[in-house]
């Protein structure tokens, strides 16, 4: 297996982000939500665009949600990705608001299908070393991933990319 | 509302230099002028083709990721004094802007002699995203630097880490949405492709003159992001244009008949996030439609009205949602407006008729803006006979801006 670990970008985090990536490093998926007003908003940030107002929550939401759409991302791309590709990229909205929109990558586990094993056990925290976006290109097409649709429904799986210092990434499982 | 503004300027000027590019099978052209050089030869050519001394220009608009700043090209090309100087954001969604900002400023009094301009030389180096090294190391912060200086939207922490890399995946994800909830096809996608296409084939300036393409071509593409194939995608293109805005008084003695800035606007609706718009309440109501709106509103035309449409085509779908925007069809009808050659010369609406940023060149759009004086002059190589009202739209899906333009009286020639 290829490390492909020093090609990966991992988020740039900004203020108003922290919170959100935080909770992602104990595994758990929250929203920022107003505390006024209690509508969720994405991404977060310092005001409440529908009352104004500054005080927020991060409120846990259930994971669960639905691709609203996807790309499957071919080359050129950065080497990191290249040697990835073609992989899937998917925008999921979530069950507690649609309006909630998420992007995220396949998680490994939904690539586990006959003779999907390859690469399991490496990187760190059952990270997808020869996974990440899309599964290793030898995979294809014989052994392809499943597929993505608009509509199906998925559930939030946090996966630790093999960078240091990187978050856990929240990613997608199809069920 | 815009009664100080409405036909007050004219563009008497264009001017630009050869475009460069990465021809599919041919090795990659550059100019061999720098961005900068290129920069002051497209504004010299502007300049003179408006009858203008440079030492009579006080007022310059240009793009944010433009990188030959003011003071370069005033140096350079001994300007005057300059009163006045502004640059607009957000890539492509910038270049109606710069005309409709010069506009406003001459309106407004605070200026006599504009200059638009737009140069690009991107070097062997490419885009930043294909440069070995350039996603190696995370950049601190919420915004990075993308091409140009331009910096990115906060919404990078959102999309970038998950392998949602350049802008065809961010679109290609509206764009399969769009298909999805339409019924649009990629048969209609390509129709915006060859519409583009064969305008540059009549366009000796083109960077795909003379190199038609097929359904057949576009179908067996290589995907770059599906749906989105490479003819889906928009030519990088190293060069510069330039425009020139005056006065309308002014104008009516210029060498060249002047071409009215009618109406404009720029737009950036509530809750939007640059081109991955997943985060407002409609993504599939891309800016164009807020632009839209002001732009008839403050307009003496409307879009049955218009000769010709220069439209934002970084990729294909752009001129879909753009279709749909600016009220040319319902929405959800963008797709089937294109059927039966209604892009084409002499069809419902001719688009991007010297090619386009798909097939004449991509400058963040600024083509688009000549163009349109060129069919409001009547000498377009795809001229559409007797036009004598041009929409001109800036990259969707960012913050975006817009123009009418219209045929003025005067000029010697």
């Amino acid at each position: 297996m290829t490390s492909t670990a020093p090609g990966l970008l991992v988020p740039a985090v900004d203020e108003d982000g922290a919170p959100f990536w935080d909770y992602a490093a104990r595994g758990e998926l929250r929203i920022q939500a107003c505390a006024d007003c209690g509508r969720l908003r994405f991404p977060p940030r310092p005001c409440c665009p529908y009352c104004r107002s500054f005080a927020s929550e991060w409120r846990p939401v259930s994971g669960r949600g639905r691709i609203w759409s996807f790309v499957i991302a071919h080359p050129p791309l950065p080497p990191a990705y290249q040697e990835r590709a073609p992989y899937p990229v998917l925008l999921v909205e979530l069950a507690e608001d649609p309006g909630i929109r998420l992007v995220g990558d396949l998680a490994a586990e939904s690539q586990q299908g006959p003779g999907h094993g390859q690469g399991q056990g490496h990187g760190q925290g059952g990270a997808p070393a020869s996974g990440g976006p899309g599964g290793g290109r030898r995979r294809r097409p014989a052994q392809r991933a499943p597929e993505p649709r608009i509509g199906a429904p998925v559930r939030v799986v946090f996966e630790q990319p093999p960078v240091p210092d990187c978050p856990p990434l929240p990613r997608w499982a199809l069920i | 509302m815009l009664d100080g503004f409405k036909d007050r300027t004219a563009i008497v000027g264009i001017g630009q230099t050869r475009f460069g590019g990465h021809p599919p099978g041919r090795p990659p052209e550059h100019p061999v002028e720098s961005g900068k050089e290129l920069a002051c030869r497209a504004v010299l050519a502007a300049l003179e083709d408006a009858g203008i001394d440079p030492g009579e220009v006080d007022a310059l608009a240009s793009y944010t990721l433009e990188e030959t700043d003011e003071v370069e090209l005033a140096a350079a090309l001994g300007l005057g004094d300059l009163t006045w100087f502004s640059r607009t954001g957000y890539g492509g969604g910038g270049s109606c802007a710069t005309v409709a900002q010069l506009a406003a400023a001459i309106a407004a009094g605070q200026a006599t002699v504009g200059v638009a301009w737009r140069s690009r030389r991107r070097g062997p180096r490419g885009r930043p995203w294909q440069a070995p090294g350039a996603a190696a190391e995370p950049r601190p912060g919420p915004a990075q630097p993308r091409q140009g200086g331009e910096r990115q939207p906060v919404a990078a922490q959102w999309t970038r880490p998950f392998g949602l890399l350049r802008p065809a995946d961010e679109v290609a994800m509206l764009t399969r949405r769009y298909l999805h909830e339409y019924g649009a096809t990629r048969d209609h996608l390509f129709n915006v492709a060859l519409a583009c296409r064969n305008r540059a084939n009549q366009n000796p300036a083109a960077i795909m003159y003379e190199r038609p393409l097929t359904r057949e071509m576009y179908m067996d593409a290589r995907w770059i992001s599906e749906p989105l194939c490479l003819y889906d995608n928009c030519l990088d293109t190293d060069g510069a244009l330039a425009c020139v805005v005056v006065g309308a008084e002014r104008a009516r003695d210029c060498p060249r008949r002047p071409v009215l800035v009618h109406a404009a606007t720029q737009s950036l609706p509530p809750l939007h996030h640059g081109m991955v718009d997943y985060w407002c309440e409609d993504p599939l109501a891309s800016p164009g439609w807020t632009a839209a709106h002001t732009l008839w509103k403050n307009a003496d035309l409307t879009p049955e009205e218009i000769d010709c449409a220069q439209m934002a085509d970084a990729f294909t779908p752009q001129v879909l949602f753009t279709l749909e925007a600016y009220g040319f069809c319902g929405r959800g009808e963008g797709g089937a407006f294109t059927e039966g050659g209604a892009l084409e010369l002499g069809g419902r609406l001719p688009v991007n008729t010297g090619g386009g940023g798909l097939s004449e060149g991509y400058l963040h759009g600024f083509n688009h803006i000549t163009e349109a004086v060129r069919q409001l002059r009547g000498d377009s190589t795809a001229q559409v006979p007797g036009a004598s009202s041009a929409l001109v739209t800036a990259g969707e899906c960012v913050p975006t801006s817009a123009l009418i333009l219209r045929a003025g009286e005067g000029g010697r020639r």
